[in-house]
């Protein structure tokens, strides 16, 4: 019963964001971006409710959703830290980087600690390229990533 | 007059703590009973002197940095307020050589003033260039941005003019102006830096690309990986279309202009043209093939002129002084300036706008002053991931697109990697198969199943298995998907892979002691 109703409320969330959104030339991805600020991911539920609002197929949405990395499935942590992976932040030791919050965190890139305190993933450029290495905690950006700014990072999230 | 700090809030500057330095002056200047009004400026773009704080007193700037929390109290003991001395002391900005050895056309104003003050835009001879638009034929405006020779600075250095050319002789009842803020190339933050330290820029050559071309609508593609910038175009596009600078009457003229900021969703394809197009009208970010040109049948089927942010941002100098001002910059075919992005490990990180036709190793090593960890100069990687690795070797070439194609590279968006001698070449070689691999839209199969065989064949030449006939076969893979690709992600990433086994062949050698140990 609580699952119906729960879908139930994602229905009618989801049916709201697009009222309100679908007047946009190409509304698809902002309606998609408001939905996941609304819930912290995309559930399974607001596909049909978007394919019905836009008059799309249910394929057609399903395939842009998985399109996309900023997407999720399923929510995620209570905080998101991305470790940037790409060449300039490599030039300064990012790989080494990751392996150290790895393994502070106990997590892998793409997974959720198992108490939900964070989400850890891989990011490919944010554009911090001069102040390498680089992070993002919940949108807070982070550069010259150091064992001290590490220890402080992972004790934020843990806290 | 109450005293004026200027503390930048640029991501870049905030990545370095610059908000805590802003809250310890905010602190101090209360415990002091000292008033004063704290300005929060864009960077200038030095960021290894970020956060570099600024006062402006009765003798100009006085620049303080990089400046840690722990150095305020020190600061106002010296009366920096006045331009005391200090060890963060720099002196007048413009004099810093950094600085000084710059020529700021597109960059003139950003990190000077407060980003969303239209006011201090304008103070600077913001909208000047949109005053001049207005009052001629929109062909005139084609014509001055053709004869400026200002090419694409996304990456591919198509004529502007030209392109802009085509959507005003293309009859449409709608036609947009898209720009592609989709800054994913690493090394890259020129877009970013002038998003959040110059908005109106970006906004007046768009409207001025829209008067020209007969487009009525524009749309800035931001990445989501740029979550100031969003936020500060926002604010910025409500500004100017409260000042009428925006609207439909665009400065008081006819003709009718407006735009919205849009934002990815984490796809580095949606940095390729058409991908973007299809992401904008809501699709999966697919490539398109083409013809037909975006600028015929480009957003939702219309005409579109689909520019770079630093291309738009380039026009409103070029329409205030003139297109011959502009070209008198730069060197061969490759004229005006070019904002420099010095990046990864390099002692002076930051972007550095100047003529084209400085040489890279000019750039590299007395620019940027060698690399941070003070190891020597192994490899630069110019033009993001899909550009080619140069070795010290090819250091005397100048930076223009025909010198950089010449030695089978590119200059992309300007953006240069450095790396020391620590680097595995053949890690980046795989590197970039694997995030070609990552990031293909699945469209053209050189591109989805070439990359993933790519990485394969490198981890075979890593385990030293037949290294000679595997690595031919690398070199036959990256031939299929230059040739074969629909567009730049499988076509360069070649670039890399190949730059990197030809300059670096020593890296590409099965280890003896790996060997040995099987």
């Amino acid at each position: 019963m609580t699952m119906q109703a729960a879908s139930t409320e994602i229905a009618s969330r989801t049916a709201a964001i697009i009222d309100e959104m679908k007047g946009l030339e190409g509304p698809l991805l902002p309606i998609l971006h408001s939905i996941q600020e609304e819930f912290g991911h995309v559930p399974k539920d607001a596909l049909p409710v978007i394919a019905d609002g836009l008059n799309l197929s249910r394929a057609e949405v399903h395939g842009v959703v998985s399109f996309y990395h900023d997407f999720r499935a399923k929510p995620a942590g209570r905080h998101v830290l991305k470790l940037c992976q790409a060449e300039a932040c490599q030039s300064m030791g990012s790989e080494a980087v990751a392996a150290k919050v790895k393994q502070l965190l106990g997590i892998d890139f793409h997974e959720t600690a198992r108490d939900g305190s964070v989400t850890l993933e891989p990011v490919y450029c944010l554009g911090l390229c001069a102040c390498s290495p680089s992070a993002m905690l919940d949108g807070e950006v982070i550069g010259r990533l150091d064992d001290e700014k590490i220890e402080e990072i992972v004790a934020e999230v843990r806290s | 007059m109450i005293p004026r700090i200027y503390i930048p809030a640029d991501s870049g500057a905030l990545a370095l703590g610059a908000e805590k330095v802003a809250r310890a002056i905010e602190k101090e200047l209360k415990e002091r009973g000292v008033e004063a009004k704290i300005v929060r400026n864009g960077s200038r773009g030095a960021y290894f002197l970020e956060p570099m704080v600024e006062v402006a007193t009765a003798e100009g700037r006085v620049a303080y940095g990089p400046v840690k929390p722990s150095d305020v109290k020190s600061l106002f003991d010296s009366g920096f307020l006045k331009g005391g001395h200090h060890k963060r002391w720099l002196g007048a900005p413009d004099k810093i050589p950094f600085f000084a050895k710059q020529t700021r056309l597109t960059f003139a104003r950003c990190g000077i003033n407060d980003p969303l003050s239209l006011d201090a835009y304008k103070s600077l001879g913001g909208l000047r260039g949109l005053q001049n638009a207005v009052a001629i034929a929109p062909a005139d405006i084609v014509k001055q941005v053709t004869e400026s020779g200002l090419r694409g600075r996304g990456g591919a250095g198509f004529p502007t003019g030209i392109k802009w050319k085509t959507v005003l002789d293309t009859a449409g009842a709608q036609k947009y102006i898209v720009c592609n803020a989709d800054e994913g190339d690493s090394a890259t933050f020129a877009d970013r830096m002038i998003m959040e330290g110059d908005p109106f820029v970006l906004i007046e050559g768009m409207a001025i690309a829209g008067i020209a071309t007969g487009a009525t609508k524009g749309f800035v593609y931001i990445r989501s990986e740029y979550p100031h910038a969003v936020a500060t175009m926002n604010k910025a596009v409500a500004i100017a279309r409260k000042a009428g600078v925006l609207g439909l009457n665009v400065l008081g003229s006819p003709n009718a202009f407006d735009m919205e900021i849009r934002v990815g969703a984490g796809a580095y394809v949606c940095g390729e043209e058409t991908s973007l197009l299809n992401s904008l009208e809501g699709k999966r970010g697919v490539v398109r093939a083409k013809p037909p040109l975006p600028a015929i049948q480009g957003l939702f089927g219309k005409p579109t002129v689909i520019n770079n942010v630093i291309s738009l941002a380039s026009v409103p100098v070029i329409m205030d002084k003139g297109a011959a001002y502009y070209k008198d910059f730069g060197m061969g075919r490759s004229r005006g300036t070019i904002p420099i992005q010095i990046a990864g490990n390099v002692r002076n990180g930051g972007l550095f706008e100047t003529a084209f036709g400085l040489t890279l190793g000019e750039i590299v090593d007395e620019i940027g002053g060698g690399t941070a960890s003070g190891r020597p100069v192994k490899a630069v990687q110019v033009g993001g991931p899909l550009g080619a690795y140069f070795p010290r070797a090819l250091f005397d070439t100048p930076f223009d697109y025909e010198e950089f194609a010449k030695r089978d590279g590119l200059i992309g968006h300007a953006g240069i990697t450095v790396f020391d001698d620590t680097a595995d070449m053949m890690k980046q070689a795989r590197f970039a198969m694997e995030f070609c691999a990552i990031e293909s839209c699945g469209k053209c199969t050189p591109c989805r199943i070439g990359s993933t065989r790519g990485v394969e064949v490198l981890d075979k030449v890593a385990a030293g298995i037949e290294a000679e006939k595997n690595l031919a076969l690398v070199t036959d893979l990256c031939n299929t998907m230059k040739f074969g690709s629909l567009c730049a992600l499988g076509g360069f990433t070649p670039y890399p892979v190949m730059s990197s086994i030809t300059h670096f062949p020593e890296d590409f050698k099965p280890a003896p002691a790996r060997v040995a140990a099987e």
